[in-house]
């Protein structure tokens, strides 16, 4: 095979922030209190963004869009939604 | 140039031929009429094992495309045919190979398009894709159809744009000629396999056609413009590479016959133009200086080529079989004038339809036709 | 017994940072469909949001080497893929394991005008997983009515809720005769997941629709995909079942909707959430525009329990 080229082919690549830094849509944000937290991994399985780490959960703030589906679906309560400033 | 054979073939027979030379990978196919004899000729070679490919008989030639676009984006060399109202089907998806610069070779046997129907030649169908982006070839004989199919998927490879070759239903697809086929070695030579510069792969994960920003869309379409313009040459280059090979010539971008003292030149394209050669010969026979311009080559139009090729001060008598809807007469004959315009203004334009629907085009006829237009 | 998400795996095939709307159950369910899937695939995209969503030229949220198509073809352009690797196989340009060839595609794609594609492609039995993320309409061009919209719904195009029911889509794709079938949805990833390992190790046609609540066109509140899919099931709006080579079995939750353990809970409270049925709730119609929606749920139900029993 010759060497990938993007010359005339209107080619992408792979790369996180695809649309952009998403972070900035949010209007509240996630935050963990990680006494409640007991590690049950469903916000990491259920956030759309991939942006929570399962085993600390901690969260990548450049790109979590805010929805909060992590805290409706967090089983302990661990997940509260603060507003941006 | 190895021993090569001779045989008495069908047009549509020797596109299929051409697909075996070529070891296409993947063909997908749906029947239409003329068309139907290249899918069942290719579907039997994959059958009998004479051809190592994949014969995908899929339910419509929208999808027909589709697939072509989609295995050649996979790194597969692949062929598709079609006619008439299955290439108008497939006109979504033409965009799609030439915007992805997905090198598909396709035969179209040319038909005239429904309403009403009719399952003759005319010349509607291709012309009515000028603007998909594809480099479009026009043969006039069985022959040609063999030694085009060939050349266009070395010119699709080398540039990546697809190539749709025309010929016409009937008098080319389905009547019998003597037909050539070189060694597979020397078409081999000819032909190297095909490398893809991209392809959807799994060890390097891209993607292909995401949404653009009129700062990324604009140049991608303005390269595909160059891009075509630019194949001329390669045209050119596979013509020649292909005789010296071969030892067979059917013109590059242009095929000619006694044209260079004409003072009377015939231009149309397709098996009507084989025949033309014959009306040359009954005029010349009257006194006449009557020559032919065949443009093999439609899209790019080759504009050099043919305006370095006619005679001074000669009458330019283009039978169109299609029709120029919005303007009087047909397409040939417009693109012809705008080519010439400002650039040989010592050559008149004469344009006549003919042959719409598969109306006869005899020799005489013809002859008679481009008499009465030297009356204009 | 369905997968623990703990077992899932660690690695991400949808990027963070890419351009779905907050709470999208596409992205949602393409994480775990990629954790299933591995690097080692070909996606398929037609025009939806899950466009949208990979990023604009040069730069793309998914890791897997992606092809956007013509909106109808998802069916014929996969099998154009899958067969040219085969034969690149065959004649030796292609080592190792093929990739699995998948299509993520809406409703609109898969339902609507890429019907006919996708039918052939399975009648061909072709090699290939077709995933349907349902949202239920025409989200990414605004949410307009699509084959999926069931009845009494608000889109743009139904001003006063849509009157017919839905196309029955997976069933549709199960009287093919494909080797497999499943339903699956956002809320339950495990159950995904282990229907996306499955259909990856079966040759043929494979076709996984996957229920995916929109909050922007269902109009619930951003944080409530999940609940939302969870609440679809448990009102049996949404059954989760799977057919291999015809055989159909139910999944928990609901193969205890079917075997009468649990009743199904009825469907107010799921559509009284959504601001796309709410409308109804102020028509003069509205409780037999409801019964309506009650009884095509009820009537799946009963139909899906004796189709079960078929296995030819």
């Amino acid at each position: 095979m010759k060497s990938v080229t993007k010359a005339y082919q209107p080619i992408s690549w792979p790369t996180k922030g695809a649309g952009g830094d998403t972070g900035s849509w949010r209007t509240h944000r996630p935050v963990v209190d990680s006494h409640i937290c007991n590690k049950c991994q469903l916000c990491w399985v259920y956030c759309p963004e991939a942006v929570i780490e399962r085993h600390e959960i901690t969260i990548d703030y450049r790109y979590c869009k805010g929805c909060g589906v992590c805290a409706v679906e967090c089983p302990t309560g661990a997940i509260s939604m603060e507003k941006e400033e | 140039m190895k021993t090569a054979q001779v045989i008495m073939d069908t047009g549509a027979h020797a596109a299929a031929l051409a697909v075996k030379s070529a070891r296409v990978d993947v063909v997908p196919g749906y029947p239409i009429t003329p068309q139907t004899s290249i899918m069942e000729a290719v579907a039997a070679m994959v059958e009998n094992g004479e051809l190592h490919a994949r014969f995908i008989p899929v339910e419509g030639e929208h999808s027909a495309m589709a697939a072509a676009v989609a295995a050649s984006a996979a790194g597969a060399r692949v062929f598709t045919a079609t006619s008439a109202n299955g290439l108008l089907y497939m006109h979504e998806v033409l965009h799609m190979a030439s915007g992805g610069r997905l090198p598909v070779v396709m035969c179209n046997v040319n038909r005239g398009i429904f309403a009403p129907w009719t399952l003759w030649a005319d010349h509607q169908d291709s012309f009515a894709q000028r603007d998909t982006g594809w480099i479009q070839y026009h043969c006039s004989s069985n022959q040609e159809v063999y030694n085009t199919i060939l050349q266009a998927f070395r010119v699709a490879e080398q540039i990546n744009i697809p190539v749709m070759v025309n010929f016409d239903g009937f008098a080319i697809s389905h009547c019998l000629m003597p037909l050539t086929l070189p060694a597979q070695e020397d078409i081999d030579r000819f032909l190297p396999p095909y490398e893809p510069g991209w392809r959807l792969d799994p060890a390097h994960p891209s993607s292909f056609s995401n949404v653009t920003n009129a700062a990324e869309y604009a140049p991608f379409r303005e390269m595909l413009s160059g891009d075509i313009l630019a194949s001329i040459s390669l045209v050119k280059q596979a013509a020649q590479e292909y005789k010296e090979i071969t030892g067979m010539w059917d013109g590059d971008t242009i095929d000619t016959y006694l044209l260079e003292d004409a003072e009377v030149v015939a231009f149309a394209v397709n098996s009507m133009a084989a025949e033309l050669r014959l009306s040359i010969d009954i005029l010349r026979e009257q006194g006449i200086k009557a020559g032919l311009l065949r443009p093999r080559l439609y899209l790019p139009f080759p504009t050099e080529d043919i305006i370095n090729a006619i005679p001074q001060n000669a009458q330019i008598m283009v039978l169109d079989r299609n029709y120029n809807f919005g303007h009087p007469g047909g397409i040939l004959a417009s693109e012809l004038k705008s080519v010439l315009f400002g650039r040989r203004n010592d050559l008149t334009v004469k344009n006549r339809v003919v042959g719409i629907g598969g109306i006869d085009l005899t020799r005489r006829f013809m002859a008679e036709e481009i008499l009465s237009m030297m009356e204009e | 017994m369905t997968t623990s998400i703990k077992k899932l795996p660690d690695f991400e095939q949808v990027l963070s940072g890419n351009g779905a709307c907050g709470g999208c159950p596409s992205t949602m369910a393409l994480r775990i469909v990629g954790k299933a899937l591995g690097p080692n695939a070909i996606m398929l995209l037609t025009p939806s949001c899950a466009v949208a969503s990979m990023g604009m030229t040069p730069k793309l949220a998914y890791n897997w080497p992606c092809i956007n198509v013509t909106f109808a073809t998802a069916g014929s352009s996969a099998s154009g893929i899958t067969h040219a690797l085969e034969i690149m196989k065959e004649k030796g340009r292609l080592q190792g394991e093929l990739p699995t060839v998948f299509s993520w595609v809406g409703d609109g794609g898969t339902y609507d005008i890429g019907f006919q594609a996708l039918s052939a492609a399975a009648e061909r039995n072709d090699n290939m997983i077709h995933f349907c993320y349902n949202n239920e309409a025409y989200s990414n061009t605004g949410v307009q009515r699509s084959g999926a919209t069931p009845r009494g719904s608000f889109t743009t195009t139904t001003p006063t809720g849509k009157r017919q029911p839905k196309k029955n889509m997976t069933r549709l794709m199960l009287e093919h005769n494909i080797p497999y079938v499943a339903t699956a949805t956002v809320a339950y990833p495990g159950d995904l997941y282990d229907k996306v390992i499955k259909a990856k190790s079966i040759p043929g046609m494979k076709y996984i629709e996957i229920l995916a609540p929109c909050y922007l066109g269902w109009q619930f509140d951003m944080p409530e995909t999940v609940k939302m899919s969870r609440m679809a099931v448990r009102s049996g709006a949404w059954l989760l079942w799977e057919a291999e080579n015809g055989r159909i079995s139910f999944n928990s939750p609901s193969s205890l909707i079917i075997s009468g353990k649990r009743e199904a809970e009825p469907v107010n409270e799921y559509v009284m959430r959504q601001g796309r049925f709410t409308r109804l709730f102020k028509s003069a119609a509205a409780e037999s525009r409801i019964a309506e929606m009650q009884a095509d749920i009820d009537c799946e139900i009963a139909f899906m329990r004796e189709r079960a029993k078929i296995t030819t």
